[in-house]
């Protein structure tokens, strides 16, 4: 419209938006004067008064109808009418409590599940870290080993890529790390970052107070000990002391001046840990202990980024990225032979959580999507179900001149009102939801959970909330397409079913068995890989062994001071009534860091040209594969004898005798280390070293004392619980040492179930979610059927009255479900088919087409379907054939 | 029931809007013109006109107002706004277009 037209429109739909009565009245008004007018004339005509009144009415005929098109065309009244059609749908819902709770719990569960999942997705896989600017153009980089094997990078590869890479805006360090933390006279463990220098100026974050790192400050060895603190550890420790900077912090025994304090809400940039310190790269060694490695291309423990320049994809980053990779293979062979470097979307970061997530949360946006598709289909069926007992009042509102636009605008209405309900409930739920991400990471301190309920997720909830509204409202509203005026008030009683509407019906019914199905096969494939994982043998014995260590390197220990400490430990432990042995190793199977690698010869084993052979290998004391309870298959272990002044041993595992000897005996041939020949003295069984789900992997062990690390873990068999064990070693400990702290202990069993953590989580997730669907879908099936029951009780009291016994109704009800439901569960088992394969890297030895099962989901359905149907079969047989044939 | 033929559904607001052109008049009165004008041509019921009179009224291009007519009862009165007007000569210049093309080709000469 033109705005002088709406010079003299406003005003009236001001006015028939505030006084709908009146305006209604003065039509009335208007129209009552028109009829007396024409009457008057049609008796100045010459008719008698009843005709002059007929042939007026006549000539006005539907009155009522009239009147409603009068008032439709005043356009005004479309908020009126909303208004109207909100007060009278919340009016129907409340007529039928059961109903409206039923659909908006329904709802509910779907969008609540929903928000929680994209909240996660959100949180933990586009937008991890917390006030870290443009972080879709952030990399995570990671070093390749022969195409396939992800590993960290060195400093100087890294500065070489930082130099040469033009495509990227940054690249940065940030290198996570455990320190002990001095306060007053005891010692505390807590997470950290050693970072490059530029770190704080590529992620955008500007301390609050003092100042992040300046350019130089990471090279040197130890040179600059400074430190930036997390705002919780100068709140916490520091009680917000305004005077901090300057003033000293002693990490790992080593004080550092502290020059910045974060601001509020930075956890740093690894996932699913709050980091509460950053250090510069230069003081490296402080926290890692084994050398200098600044300048050593061998040493690879650089976790980096890197910022693309805007415009930039991934691709082309990569495409120059690997050229710079190439060119330092040719020009450092000797350690970068075989080595290229690969960038990472944030959501597939090789070295933090969201590995172990990713393909968790990738499943869950699937099945919550489904769970939605479902308890849509219940609601509509709920919905159509209403619509048929409401055909009545429908019928009469046409009748009454209602136009079809304005009664699929009240069904919207009451669609959007259950939608709204459903919205508000879910966004509830994924509130609280939120909390239940800390199962996916492993138990510990300083956690910090992404996952805000921001704008975003609240954005994708009303869109949820909207495509909602739209399929449970157009459902009945089909419907109601074929509602005629005359045929409802003819037909009083029901038992017609329009086919359309049964139609509707069971396609909906099809496609929630469907998507259930196709649900219950992920759980059960999922709860079947669990089970595989969780008794599968890692290798070495659980329960009786406790693993923990003793923080020297914080404590100022050199190497020969900590030979000492380490051997005269062992000393009194064997002294120990209960313990039946212990040993040091450098690294803990199944750990977040796991062991070194180095590349091997042996005689007699012809690499392929481009193949450079490196193998995993662990640094452990004597006895360690007997404390472990890992099988020595031949050979000798190592022995306190085997020093740093004895020939060099080694003890390879089966799988590395399998492939380098080809099975023939190894014991007194020569292995080639970095360039150093050991002797292999023994070889021991398989077992697990990286992760629960790993296939057999060649790998090695050689004596601690022959490669010495200051800080190694200490393992412990036992026969004591592991509360007396502490207490045993801690004692001990303080015996040769009194200031000297100890890391957490757990037993080895712990450590297992913290590497299976997160397949637990996606397998209770996928399978809460999986019964979920199950029981929507039994509800819908037992509503599809019992309402069927009700229409054809007729039919059924013939059957009956004709001969059949309750029997035969039971079967014929019952198999009416089943056919319903092998509908569904056919397209199910098709789609499941093509799906599962989506679970492929969350199952462990499981196909994804495991036959089991898929016979077992079946199973399941079928006697889900029979007792959905059961109760109505039951209603259905104790039919009273007099009763319903007399009606 | 009450719903007018095709032709006058898309001339009838033209056709009102030309007679409040020349007076005010309530709807009975209106309604009388339009079967006096069209010899009941037409066939506009009473029930479509009201709707119309509203729609009309909404748009802006006529006005309403209740006064006492020659029998000393309310009615509602319209009258056309100046926005009308100029609707009213829109209309009527594409009207005279649109039947002058039609008659030409009606009045083709069959070969």
């Amino acid at each position: 419209m033109k705005i002088e037209q709406w010079i003299y429109s406003l005003p009236l739909r001001w006015h028939s938006f505030f006084h709908p009565r009146e305006v209604e009245q003065e039509i009335k008004e208007e129209l009552c004067a028109h009829l007396e007018q024409q009457i008057n004339q049609n008796i100045a005509k010459g008719m008698s008064d009843e005709e002059a009144r007929r042939s007026a009415m006549r000539s006005m005929a539907g009155l009522a109808q009239i009147e409603q098109r009068c008032s439709d065309a005043r356009g005004g009244s479309v908020v009126q009418d909303f208004v109207q059609d909100l007060r009278y749908s919340f009016r129907q819902l409340r007529r039928s409590p059961g109903f409206s709770a039923l659909a908006i719990l329904c709802l509910i569960l779907g969008i609540g599940a929903n928000a929680a999942v994209f909240s996660w997705v959100e949180g933990i896989l586009f937008r991890p870290y917390p006030l870290v600017a443009h972080q879709e153009r952030l990399f995570a980089v990671a070093g390749m080993v022969e195409g396939k094997r992800i590993d960290g990078l060195s400093w100087p590869d890294f500065l070489d890529l930082r130099r040469n890479c033009t495509l990227c805006q940054d690249a940065f360090v940030t290198t996570i790390r455990g320190s002990t933390l001095n306060i007053g006279d005891h010692a505390e463990v807590t997470t950290g970052s050693i970072v490059s220098a530029n770190y704080f100026d590529a992620i955008g974050v500007r301390p609050i107070l003092g100042r992040g790192f300046e350019a130089g400050e990471d090279v040197g060895n130890d040179s600059h000990p400074v430190v930036v603190i997390s705002y919780d550890m100068w709140r916490n420790r520091f009680k917000g002391d305004p005077e901090i900077i300057g003033k000293t912090q002693r990490l790992n025994n080593v004080p550092h001046t502290i020059i910045g304090v974060a601001p509020e809400g930075f956890f740093g940039t690894f996932i699913g840990r709050a980091m509460q310190f950053w250090v510069p790269a230069s003081m490296e060694e402080t926290f890692d202990g084994g050398g200098y490695k600044l300048e050593d291309r061998s040493a690879r423990w650089i976790e980096s980024y890197v910022r693309l320049k805007p415009g930039i994809t991934r691709a082309q980053a990569q495409q120059q990225i690997s050229t710079i990779a190439a060119r330092l293979q040719k020009t450092y062979p000797a350690t970068n032979r075989g080595r290229g470097i690969s960038i990472w979307p944030l959501w597939q970061t090789p070295f933090n959580h969201a590995r172990t997530m990713g393909p968790t949360l990738e499943v869950m946006v699937v099945v919550v999507a489904f769970v939605l598709l479902i308890a849509c289909a219940n609601v509509g069926n709920l919905l159509l179900v209403r619509s048929f007992v409401r055909r009545h009042e429908m019928s009469v509102r046409l009748a009454l001149g209602a136009s079809r636009r304005r009664l699929l605008r009240q069904l919207l209405t009451e669609g959007l009102i259950l939608a709204a309900l459903g919205t508000a409930g879910g966004f509830l739920m994924a509130f609280w939801c939120r909390g239940l991400l800390v199962m996916l990471l492993p138990k510990g301190k300083s956690m910090y959970l992404p996952g805000a309920l921001d704008g975003r997720v609240m954005a994708m909830s009303v869109g949820l909330c909207l495509l909602v509204t739209l399929v449970i409202g157009l459902i009945p509203a089909l419907q109601t397409r074929h509602l005629d005026v005359a045929g409802p008030l003819k037909a009083e009683s029901g038992g017609l079913v329009g086919r359309s509407r049964s139609r509707i019906r069971s396609g909906l019914v099809v496609l929630q068995v469907c998507l259930s199905f196709i649900l219950l096969v992920g759980a059960a494939l999922l709860l079947e890989s669990l089970q595989r994982i969780r008794s599968t043998s890692p290798g070495f014995s659980t329960t009786r062994v406790a693993v923990t260590g003793v923080s020297l390197v914080a404590a100022g220990y050199d190497a020969p001071r900590a030979k000492a400490f380490q051997n005269e430990l062992i000393d009194r432990l064997n002294r120990v009534p209960g313990i039946e042995s212990v040993a040091f190793a450098a690294t803990t199977p199944l750990g977040y860091i796991c062991c070194s690698s180095s590349p091997i010869a042996v005689d007699g084993y012809q690499p392929s040209p481009d193949e450079q052979p490196e193998v995993e290998y662990n640094q452990v004391g004597p006895g360690y594969l007997a404390t472990l309870g890992i099988p020595l298959l031949s050979g000798r272990e190592f022995a306190r004898s085997d020093d740093e002044n004895a020939p060099l041993v080694a003890i390879v595992n089966r799988t590395m005798m399998m492939r380098y000897w080809r099975g023939q005996d190894p014991i007194g041939r020569r292995l080639q280390v970095k360039n150093r020949s050991l002797r292999v003295v023994g070889v021991a069984a398989d077992s697990k070293y990286e992760s629960m789900a790993e296939t057999p992997q060649p790998f090695f062990y050689v004596p601690l004392q022959q490669d010495f690390v200051i800080e190694p873990d200490l393992n412990i068999r036992t026969t004591q619980s592991l509360q007396s064990t502490l207490a045993t070693v801690l004692r001990e400990v303080h015996a040769l040492d009194p200031n000297l702290p100890l890391y957490e202990m757990i037993t080895l069993q712990e450590q297992v179930n913290r590497a299976t953590s997160s397949s637990l989580v996606a397998v209770t997730l996928v399978s809460t979610l999986g019964g979920l669907a199950l029981l929507l879908a039994a509800v819908g099936l037992y509503g599809v059927m019992s309402y069927s029951v009700a229409q054809s009780t007729r039919e059924l009291g013939l059957r009956m009255a004709l001969g059949a016994d309750a029997r035969s109704l039971l079967r014929l009800v019952i198999s009416r479900g089943l056919r319903l439901t092998t509908g569904g569960v056919i397209l199910g088992a098709i789609a499941a088919l093509a799906l599962t394969r989506l679970l492929g890297q969350l199952l462990y030895n499981v196909s994804p087409r495991d036959p089991l099962v898929f016979g077992a989901a079946l199973v399941t359905m079928a006697v889900i379907t029979v007792s959905a149907c059961l109760l109505p079969a039951w209603r259905a047989s104790r039919t009273d054939p007099a009763r319903v044939l007399r009606d | 029931m009450s719903k007018p033929t095709d032709l006058v559904q898309g001339t009838l607001d033209m056709l009102i809007l030309k007679i409040l052109a020349l007076q005010p008049l309530n709807g009975w009165a209106i309604s009388q013109r339009l079967k006096q004008i069209s010899s009941d041509v037409l066939g506009v019921s009473d029930g479509s006109l009201y709707p119309a009179l509203h729609k009309l009224e909404h748009r802006g291009w006529i006005r309403a107002q209740w006064k006492s007519s020659e029998n000393n009862r309310r009615a509602k009165f319209y009258s056309l706004t100046p926005v009308g007007r100029k609707q009213l000569a829109e209309e009527t210049a594409n009207w005279n277009r649109v039947s002058a093309a039609i008659s030409g080709i009606v009045q083709l000469k069959e070969a």
